[in-house]
């Protein structure tokens, strides 16, 4: 059997190309193994040879998303490799992101066994483990002899096209993918030996990990609508027109922050939606259909309440990371917890 | 209470001119049953019977409900009590099983939620009346019934055709004969003081609307949770009168046949000691969800449980009384195993259930209901297979150019059964 072709990708940092001030650099492609090559091409002994290196920066990568994948894949296209490895990325973010978008999009737009490597917190893994094999690492790079050994088998049995058992059994993160099989016993008796594996506080296993789900406790009622102050907050997507900071139609990576003052209504000449995952006609007409900033003026007017707070919080929820979710949910509660805001209306979609 | 199964193993069906069973050869005779049918129900137009064997190139759809026919030996009572015979106590006495034989219930009723069985095929593979020999019976209804007084005539008409067909074994003598019973708390508790108290707590369907179980004729939204001898159940004192999700809808022939009843059954007086079925129901409103789980909840903690299982119906809604039970009765200190399913979207990547708590940490899974099959096209098709396009779990392109189908699981009747009935799973990649 000829040895399975690989295409390794690395970010700039790990391409010796420098550090910070090297992010932005373009991809490029170097024949054969390039740093972290080396340790992977001693585990692929015979069996695997890295043929070619893609080097880019995360800057690069992160900021010039579709231009810097289609450069990639293009390479990829070329060198026409059997299996593609990107990473380890241990806990670099934006590397971690690279990896898993570059890997996914492989997999995916060309048909090309693909896997990478990273450590739980890095944000790649949330977003992308649905996706593929994501296989757990150390939190830096001291970690990369052990990354390398723990990718290396399930990269061979991915690159020959062999059964992947679970995440368990092969060692990468679960991707929460439920997959149907036919059990030795029927349901009844399963469930009635688990019960009796528990009554006697025996180990069991759950044919079905619960979720964990967030339950937030509301907070304590306003004492006093007509003294506080009230701010907007919206996963709908409501930002300037124009969408001045670019905030993502999907799978937002940041939240914006933009001022009320003077305004009295969200029209269609001033606001939209960048949301997108609905039909965002109805919002566009009307903006306040999702912020509502007309009824809140009014109730200001009113001396309903106190005032509305003069900056509003707006990111997309559609298909966001729960993990940047939490995120900007820390920054945002952070900067209206110092900005004496008395109350929050999220509004979604 | 204590109940005799006289098992008579059925291995063929064929037409006859008398209702009898020789040589484990069950013979329909049509015109009688029809007849029988149709003096018993007026708002029967038409009855047609047809016949369908294991491995025959046989699609039945749309499948509303199974039953298997039994009949009771004992004299003066009669299974189904309270529907299609007088309300008197089942459970106790002999009854006569025709095993590997069903009445199988076909007809239009609010045409999206019943269910394909093919006898043969992959499609065979997730549905146990594959195994079956059984007799459909398609039903033409009177102009002008509302969708309720329909289904009523089907379920009716089912359960009477299932004791015509056994009725006649009465006087047989049994291939086997298998006892169960149950105690009274007392003394089960005397006979049996080292083993774990185990009971079964079973959600009963009864959203309402087409989604209704009955219980000696009562409809289980208007119960309270109560005790029931699980041998009223092999009984028929527990019937489904519902159209929902074929896949895991549990018919007649599931209650009959409650696999959770007979796995405790088969470790009773051995490795655990079966108190008995708590019922309870699944209503849509929340007063009702938190009355009915505190209830079942008062009940488990009052027959000193050490153990109990929780079996579901449906999906969706129900889910979230499946977690009430669960939480509630693991709260008491009694632990807790649920059976349920999963609606993981087709790809498998979605959250499985609508509710969730740390508590239900011993859950078994009857799969995931979304996952696609490919069902080729068979010989023969009983019933109307144009109801593919609209059923739960198919499609407008569900009828492929082939005559094959590509449906999700949910439109295979039993295919995730939430009893256990199955030895589909799921597991997490």
């Amino acid at each position: 059997m000829s040895k399975i072709r690989v295409l390794h990708y690395i970010n700039q940092f790990f391409g010796g190309i420098g550090g910070e001030e090297k992010a932005d650099v373009p991809p490029s492609i170097r024949e054969g193994k390039v740093g972290p090559g080396m340790a992977l091409q001693g585990a692929f002994r015979d069996e695997a040879e890295i043929v070619s290196t893609i080097i880019c920066g995360d800057s690069y990568f992160n900021e010039n998303l579709d231009k810097a994948k289609e450069e990639i894949l293009q390479m990829v296209r070329e060198v026409s490799p059997d299996l593609f490895i990107a990473g380890p990325a241990f806990n670099a973010g934006r590397y971690g992101v690279a990896c898993a978008t570059i890997a996914t999009a492989v997999k995916e737009e060309l048909g090309i066994p693909a896997i990478t490597a990273m450590y739980e917190e890095n944000p790649g893994v949330d977003i992308f483990r649905k996706h593929l094999q994501i296989v757990p690492t150390a939190n830096s790079a001291a970690g990369m002899r052990q990354a390398v050994a723990d990718m290396v088998p399930l990269a061979l049995k991915l690159a020959r096209g062999e059964e992947i058992l679970g995440p368990e059994e092969e060692g990468y993160f679960p991707r929460g993918v439920r997959v149907n099989f036919f059990a030795e016993d029927r349901g009844s008796a399963r469930a009635v030996d688990m019960l009796l594996k528990k009554i006697k506080g025996e180990d069991f296993e759950t044919e079905f990990p619960m979720p964990v789900f967030d339950r937030v406790d509301p907070a304590a009622p306003l004492k006093d609508l007509s003294s506080a102050t009230i701010a907007l907050v919206t996963s709908g997507g409501i930002v300037p027109k124009g969408n001045p900071d670019h905030i993502e139609a999907s799978n937002a990576s940041k939240y914006g922050s933009y001022s009320l003052e003077g305004f009295m209504d969200l029209t269609s000449e001033t606001h939209e939606t960048a949301h997108g995952g609905y039909d965002p006609v109805y919002a566009n007409q009307d903006p306040d259909r999702v912020l509502p900033v007309d009824v809140l003026r009014e109730m200001e007017a009113a001396g309903e309440i106190g005032k509305l707070h003069e900056m509003f919080y707006t990111t997309v929820g559609n298909g966001t990371a729960v993990a940047s979710a939490k995120q900007f949910a820390t920054e945002i509660g952070q900067k209206l917890l110092s900005a004496g805001v008395d109350a929050v209306i999220l509004t979604s979609t | 209470m204590r109940l005799e199964l006289g098992v008579i193993h059925i291995s063929d069906v064929q037409f006859g001119p008398e209702t009898s069973v020789k040589d484990g050869t069950l013979y329909v005779d049509q015109d009688a049953l029809v007849a029988h049918l149709k003096e018993n129900e007026e708002r029967l137009v038409d009855v047609k019977v047809h016949l369908a064997r294991p491995g025959e190139s046989v699609r039945i759809t749309p499948v509303k409900d199974v039953i298997e026919p039994r009949t009771k030996v004992d004299e003066g009572v009669q299974v189904f009590p309270g529907t299609v015979s007088k309300v008197l106590p089942v459970g106790s006495g002999r009854t006569n099983v025709l095993r590997g034989a069903a009445v199988v219930t076909i007809g239009k009723i609010v045409g999206f939620q019943e269910g394909i069985v093919d006898m043969c095929g992959p499609g065979a593979d997730y549905t146990p009346f594959s195994q079956l020999n059984n007799v459909v019976l398609e039903f033409t209804l009177a102009d002008g019934l509302t969708a309720y007084e329909k289904e009523e005539a089907l379920r009716f008409s089912g359960l009477r055709a299932a004791t015509f067909l056994a009725e006649p074994t009465k006087a047989m003598e049994p291939d086997e004969v298998s006892t169960f019973e149950t105690l009274p708390l007392m003394e089960g508790a005397k006979k049996y003081p080292d083993l774990p108290r185990v009971a079964y707590l079973q959600m009963l369907q009864s959203q309402g609307l087409l989604h209704d179980t009955y219980v000696y004729g009562v409809d289980a939204k208007k119960i309270l949770p109560t005790l029931i001898n699980p041998t009223e159940l092999m009984d028929g004192a527990i019937i489904s009168g519902n159209c929902v999700s074929a896949c895991d809808k549990n018919t007649t022939y599931h209650h009959q046949n409650n696999p959770v009843v007979e796995d405790l059954f088969a470790k009773h007086g051995t490795e655990l000691n079966f108190v008995g079925v708590i019922i309870t129901n699944e209503n849509v409103f929340l007063d009702d969800k938190i009355r009915s789980s505190d209830w079942s909840a008062k009940l488990a903690q009052y027959l000193s449980l050490d153990g109990i299982i929780i079996s579901q119906e449906g999906f969706g809604n129900p889910d979230t009384d499946l977690i009430l039970n669960c939480k509630k009765i693991e709260a008491l200190g009694i632990p807790t195993v649920i059976i349920t399913d999963e609606y993981a979207g087709v790809d498998g990547a979605s959250q499985s259930l609508a509710d969730a708590d740390k508590a239900a940490d011993a859950v078994v899974t009857g799969g995931n209901a979304n996952e696609i099959v490919i069902l080729p096209k068979l010989d023969r098709v009983i019933g109307d297979i144009n109801v593919v396009h609209v059923i739960a779990g198919g499609s407008d392109k569900s009828i492929r150019e082939d005559g094959s189908l590509a449906v999700e699981l949910q439109a295979i009747t039993g295919a995730t059964n939430e009893l256990g009935f199955n030895k589909l799973s799921a597991k997490g990649y």
